[in-house]
């Protein structure tokens, strides 16, 4: 899961990682009223939208005047907002961040992120702030510096020193580096983040070393856990027939192809993606139904692929284990005869009560393309969509 | 032959009684395991399955001498359950469970590699040694006894590929589901090592899909170690879209690492066969084979 920027800080914050004083806003006058609480002479106006690359794409501006924070929320909220992360369709904005400015004196970068190969977290900074890290990481690897945190320790206080040390921090520098780098962690941990990412940490003036931007996303599988993460999530950044499908324990990824695939299991629903790629044609989407495809499951996944107008014929592609072929055909049965589905639908049933499940359709009085296999599915239901 | 696991096993069920327990307990049976007993906290001293039920699995463990162990518990359970067997000195633990935090699997994982118990998943189908005995879900049926070794991230893509084998009378010493997590307990590498000793297993189907580098890890073994059966391999998600977890948790393109064209590529240029198609799987071995 991801979180807007303001949503990161009031993270940091509340776990003692220094952040510019900032007030979230949703129109031009909670905008006004947020910078006036904040006061000083020089604010922030930032785009809330879960994509990188804002500053470039115009979402994060400077005001020196009141007038400024209203002319500028006015003119950022609202706006399609497009990054090299958004796609070219922009993100339209509804939040902002309004925050005091900083003075700032140098700028790193800092992140945490679950380093696979080595089977542990991975505390990274560099001196390159500002900069896309993936850039920095291909062209001048040795500007990264990392420490492994210990599973029973994390981050100890010698790692954070190593770090900090690394960055060239000295005396209060230092001392308040040791502490950003110790509270990151701890909020790291405390909320079982995926990522987070400090880009740019900044030293500030006075040798605070504080988080100017902020980025956490969150491990899935530890939601349960962080109820009041719940709250935080923004369902305007996704797409709603995607809501919808997680609301039933389903996985619909919507793509761009028009051919529409529903099967169980993850893994053969990437590689039926894979196969309509291969027989000449795209794939719609990536929708595993999961281990119980029964006509309630399948009726949902055909509701979700059809959101999508784009789609011209949709693949089911069932491997009955535990689950029985036949049951997954009268599922389908079920689901068709009530509902009005206009393009084709080809079958590929194979594993357990394959055959009765066959006969099953060949009986129904409703259309299907019956296919013998994995690959004779795909190019059935390629053709089906080109021809449709 | 096989790997991990044969007729001789003495597995026990981890929330034995509990609905999946019960039900893949019934099966596995069914397949011919050999399910000495099983745990459920506050349930010992019942019998379920014919079976006796125990608190703790030190406690099944001295009973029965069980020497493995599959666990179906939810998710904020498995890493306690995971953690227990192997300090219970279990030898092989497997688990089914999906959806446990890659921050538990980091400690849990740590644990276990301070003991001789070898971890299997989590968020796997489990074991089979087809005509044999099975630790898992997979439906038992659609294996057949022979010579290729299966290792795999998938759970569903697994079946289709033994079946493709089965289909072309190619049968399997052993297929291992590591699991689709990013954090697992046995790599592509631990189990490859298992299969270049076992006598029993001419060749290997390894599936791997899109999200980290244990594909790429796995070819450089091989490649180092002069890994010399043959090795059909399958990468899943090509045509997925970077940045999104394409259903299992270890499955994604992340700032433009783990590509399925990177590890196609790292595994070819190890001298493995790589098909692009997942209906080629079976045929592409029976290839293999004939050279």
């Amino acid at each position: 899961m991801k979180i807007h920027e303001y949503q990161a800080k009031e993270i940091l914050r509340q776990n003692s990682v220094p952040v510019p004083a900032g007030i979230p806003a949703f129109s031009v006058d909670e905008a006004v009223i947020a910078a006036e609480a904040i006061g000083g002479d020089l604010w922030m106006v930032k785009a809330q939208i879960h994509a990188g690359g804002r500053g470039k794409g115009g979402g994060v501006k400077i005001a020196k005047t009141m007038e400024e924070v209203r002319k500028l929320a006015d003119q950022i909220l609202g706006m399609k907002l497009v990054t090299h992360q958004t796609g070219p369709e922009g993100k339209e904005v509804n939040r902002l961040l309004i925050e005091e400015g900083v003075d700032i004196a140098k700028e790193f970068y800092a992140g945490i992120v679950l380093d696979r190969s080595k089977e542990n977290f991975v505390f990274m900074v560099s001196t390159e702030g500002g900069v896309e890290i993936e850039k920095v990481a291909a062209e001048t690897p040795e500007k990264i510096i990392k420490v492994w945190i210990y599973p029973e320790f994390g981050l100890t206080t010698f790692q954070a020193r190593q770090l900090a040390f690394a960055l060239g921090l000295d005396d209060d520098q230092l001392k308040n580096g040791v502490k950003t780098f110790m509270a990151l962690w701890k909020a790291f941990d405390n909320y079982d983040c995926s990522l987070a990412e400090i880009n740019p940490l900044v030293v500030t003036g006075d040798g605070q070393v504080m988080a100017l931007d902020a980025k956490m996303n969150f491990d899935d599988n530890g939601l349960y856990r962080h109820n009041d993460l719940a709250e935080m999530r923004d369902t305007s950044e996704e797409l709603p027939s995607e809501t919808d499908a997680a609301s039933y324990q389903l996985n619909y990824i919507k793509l761009d192809g028009n051919v529409g695939c529903m099967v169980n299991g993850a893994g053969l629903a990437m590689a039926t993606m894979d196969i309509i790629k291969l027989s000449g044609g795209e794939p719609a989407n990536f929708l595993d139904v999961g281990g119980v495809a029964n006509s309630e499951t399948v009726s949902r996944g055909f509701k979700l692929i059809l959101t999508d107008p784009n789609v011209k014929s949709i693949l089911i592609n069932i491997f009955g284990g535990i689950v029985r072929c036949d049951r997954v055909a009268q599922g389908v049965v079920d689901a068709l005869s009530t509902m009005d589905v206009k393009v084709s639908v080809v079958v590929r049933l194979e594993g357990t009560n394959a055959k009765e499940a066959v006969t099953l359709l060949e009986e129904s009085p409703l259309e299907f393309i019956i296919a013998t296999s994995l690959k004779d599915g795909a190019e059935k239901a390629v053709e089906a969509a080109t021809q449709g | 032959m096989s790997i991990l696991l044969n007729r001789d096993t003495r597995v026990i069920v981890q929330g034995f009684t509990g609905k999946e327990g019960s039900f893949h307990g019934g099966q596995m049976i069914a397949y011919g395991t050999n399910v000495v007993g099983g745990v459920t906290p506050g349930k010992g001293r019942q019998t379920h399955l014919d079976l006796p039920v125990f608190n703790t699995v030190a406690e099944a463990v001295n009973e029965t001498d069980a020497n493995a162990s599959v666990i179906f518990v939810p998710p904020p359970f498995g890493p306690d359950a995971i953690m227990e067997a192997a300090y219970a000195g279990v030898e092989l633990v497997v688990c089914i469970t999906e959806g446990i935090p890659a921050a538990d699997m980091v400690k849990v994982k740590n644990f276990v590699r301070k003991t001789d118990t070898r971890m299997i998943g989590p968020n796997c189908p489990g074991i089979i040694s087809p005509g044999k005995a099975k630790i898992g879900i997979m439906p038992g049926f659609i294996h057949q006894e022979g010579p290729i070794g299966v290792i795999s991230r998938s759970g569903t893509l697994t079946y289709e590929a033994v079946y493709q084998l089965t289909e072309l009378n190619i049968g399997q010493s052993t297929c291992v589901g590591i699991g689709g997590d990013p954090i697992i307990g046995c790599t592509f590498i631990d189990l490859l090592s298992l299969f270049a000793e076992d006598d029993g297993t001419d060749g290997v189907v390894l599936i791997g899909e899109i999200g980290g580098s244990a594909e790429e890890e796995a070819a450089a073994w091989m490649q180092e170690s002069g890994f010399n059966k043959p090795v059909v391999a399958f990468i899943a998600g090509q045509t997925a879209p970077p940045g999104r977890r394409m259903g299992h948790a270890g499955a994604i393109i992340d700032g433009g690492k783990g590509t399925a064209e990177d590890k196609m590529t790292a595994l070819r240029n190890a001298g493995i066969s790589v098909v692009a198609s997942p209906a080629d799987i079976g045929i592409a071995m029976q290839q293999q084979l004939e050279n």
